[in-house]
């Protein structure tokens, strides 16, 4: 209404001045030229801005944000991945560790078995060393009573002969003779005879000579 | 209707000024302003098309500019007010309306065009008039004639200030909205450039005119006052916009809304 009332004056002038009409230069009156220009000007831009522009921005948006969503998801595995790496590294460095310290416990324990097993064996090593000794030691003790009657034999033989004064010549009684020496030797004291010959080799030598002496003295 | 009559002494810029009949006269005269309006369609849906053909993930310096402007209208309007998820259907309207309105205002300050078509009132009216349909189209198809009618009260009113709350309501949808929507742009447009002419104008009658050295050395001061209105309306040309454009997703909004 008021615009109509403000417009009044306006029309009126412009009907007189220039010829009938409205005076479009009374500025809240729409132009109808203006108006049409505009309705057409802006649809044709509505319509190029819906169908080439804002389907094209839109789908270029999305793919931004799938782009970068990716991008996220990406690197959120990336570190899943290399957290669940770093736990089985760790898993792995403590069965080593654990591996580490068997293998040094059973090392040991070998180790210590082993040392065992050497001192088993040397020590039966020893045994063995001090019994064949002991053995050898017999075999020449044999070995020298043997030989200390052969030899003793003759001395004595040769002794008595001496001594009696007359050689005894036939062999035969001769060898009767001593055989029954040794024999009453071995006979009067045999266990004497061993233990003096085991502690020691002069007394061996002593006691052997004087029981042999004493047979000796026997003989005849 | 020359504004300048130097044998006349100064004739102040006034409505006349905003006439420019280029061919022929009245009603449906060829004004210097559908040059302007014409002018502008055809750039934003140059420069709109050519970006959008060649779009690229990672934006380019002239990419990166377009998509700032489509960003205003989309996010920070778009998506703010309308909400993503139902912003598709309305997203052309928003970026056709921020950008044709915002380029034919810059057209007030842009040299040689000079003119703000929105200081014309029949495309303000136009724009109005599309927004006015839209958004009682939109809430009449979400909630039915009785639902939409039934929305337009606030809720929590007590019964008894219905019969008051309820007019006034109803003289906000119908009324005052395309009234203070299209005024609002239109009288921004109008008073900044009648202002700049105002300085213009006044300025080089000082100048070339006065007749007095006085007088002319005060024209400085008009020039560069026009010089800093210049700056100001150019802020005044992207805000006006960026309302219209606001307003008008508030609008379409509203009208979905649930409640009110």
């Amino acid at each position: 209404m008021s615009v109509l009332q403000a417009a009044a004056p306006v029309l009126a002038a412009a009907e007189g001045g220039e010829g009938g009409g409205l005076d479009w230069t009374y500025p809240i009156l729409p132009h109808p030229g203006e108006v049409i220009v505009g309705l057409v000007a802006f649809g044709v831009l509505y319509w190029v801005i819906a169908k080439k522009v804002v389907p094209l921005f839109e789908a270029a948006y999305a793919q931004r944000k799938d782009a970068i969503q990716g991008g996220i998801e990406r690197a959120e595995r990336a570190q899943a991945e290399a957290q669940a790496a770093l736990e089985e590294y760790r898993t792995q460095l403590a069965d080593a560790r654990a591996e580490a310290a068997r293998i040094r416990e059973e090392a040991r324990s070998e180790g210590a078995k082993i040392i065992a097993e050497m001192r088993d064996r040397a020590s039966a090593e020893a045994e063995r060393i001090t019994e064949s000794a002991s053995r050898q030691v017999e075999a020449e003790r044999q070995a020298a009573v043997t030989s200390l009657r052969t030899e003793l034999g003759g001395l004595a033989t040769q002794l008595a002969g001496r001594i009696v004064g007359e050689a005894l010549t036939d062999s035969a009684r001769q060898s009767r003779i001593v055989e029954r020496f040794l024999t009453e030797l071995e006979q009067s004291s045999p266990e004497d005879v061993r233990a003096s010959a085991t502690t020691a080799e002069p007394t061996t030598s002593a006691t052997s000579a004087g029981p042999s002496s004493g047979g000796a003295h026997r003989v005849p | 209707m020359p504004y300048v009559l130097a044998s006349a002494g100064f004739t102040p810029p006034g409505p006349s000024s905003f006439w420019h009949p280029l061919i022929g006269d009245g009603a449906f005269a060829v004004t210097r302003s559908m040059f302007v309006v014409v002018a502008t369609v055809i750039i934003i849906g140059l420069v709109m098309t050519m970006t959008a053909k060649r779009l690229q993930l990672v934006p380019t310096k002239g990419q990166f500019a377009v998509e700032s402007l489509y960003n205003i209208a989309r996010n920070q309007i778009g998506v703010d007010f309308i909400g993503e998820a139902r912003l598709r259907p309305f997203l052309p309207l928003l970026v056709s309306l921020f950008l044709f309105i915002l380029l034919n205002n810059l057209a007030g300050i842009i040299p040689f065009v000079q003119f703000p078509s929105m200081s014309r009132f029949g495309y303000v009216v136009v724009l109005t008039l599309i927004v006015y349909v839209v958004y009682h189209y939109v809430g009449l198809k979400k909630k039915g004639f009785g639902g939409y009618f039934r929305g337009f009260l606030p809720p929590g009113v007590p019964i008894w200030l219905v019969p008051v709350v309820y007019p006034l309501e109803l003289l906000t949808y119908f009324v005052t909205r395309p009234l203070t929507l299209s005024l609002r742009l239109f009288a921004n447009m109008f008073a900044g450039h009648t202002l700049l002419l105002v300085f213009a104008l006044g300025g080089e009658y000082l100048l070339l005119h006065s007749g007095n050295i006085f007088l002319q050395a005060t024209s400085v001061a008009s020039f560069a006052m026009f010089i800093a209105m210049t700056f100001f309306e150019l802020l005044i040309q992207f805000l006006q916009a960026y309302i219209f454009v606001l307003l008008t997703a508030y609008y379409i909004a509203d009208a979905m809304a649930e409640e009110h």
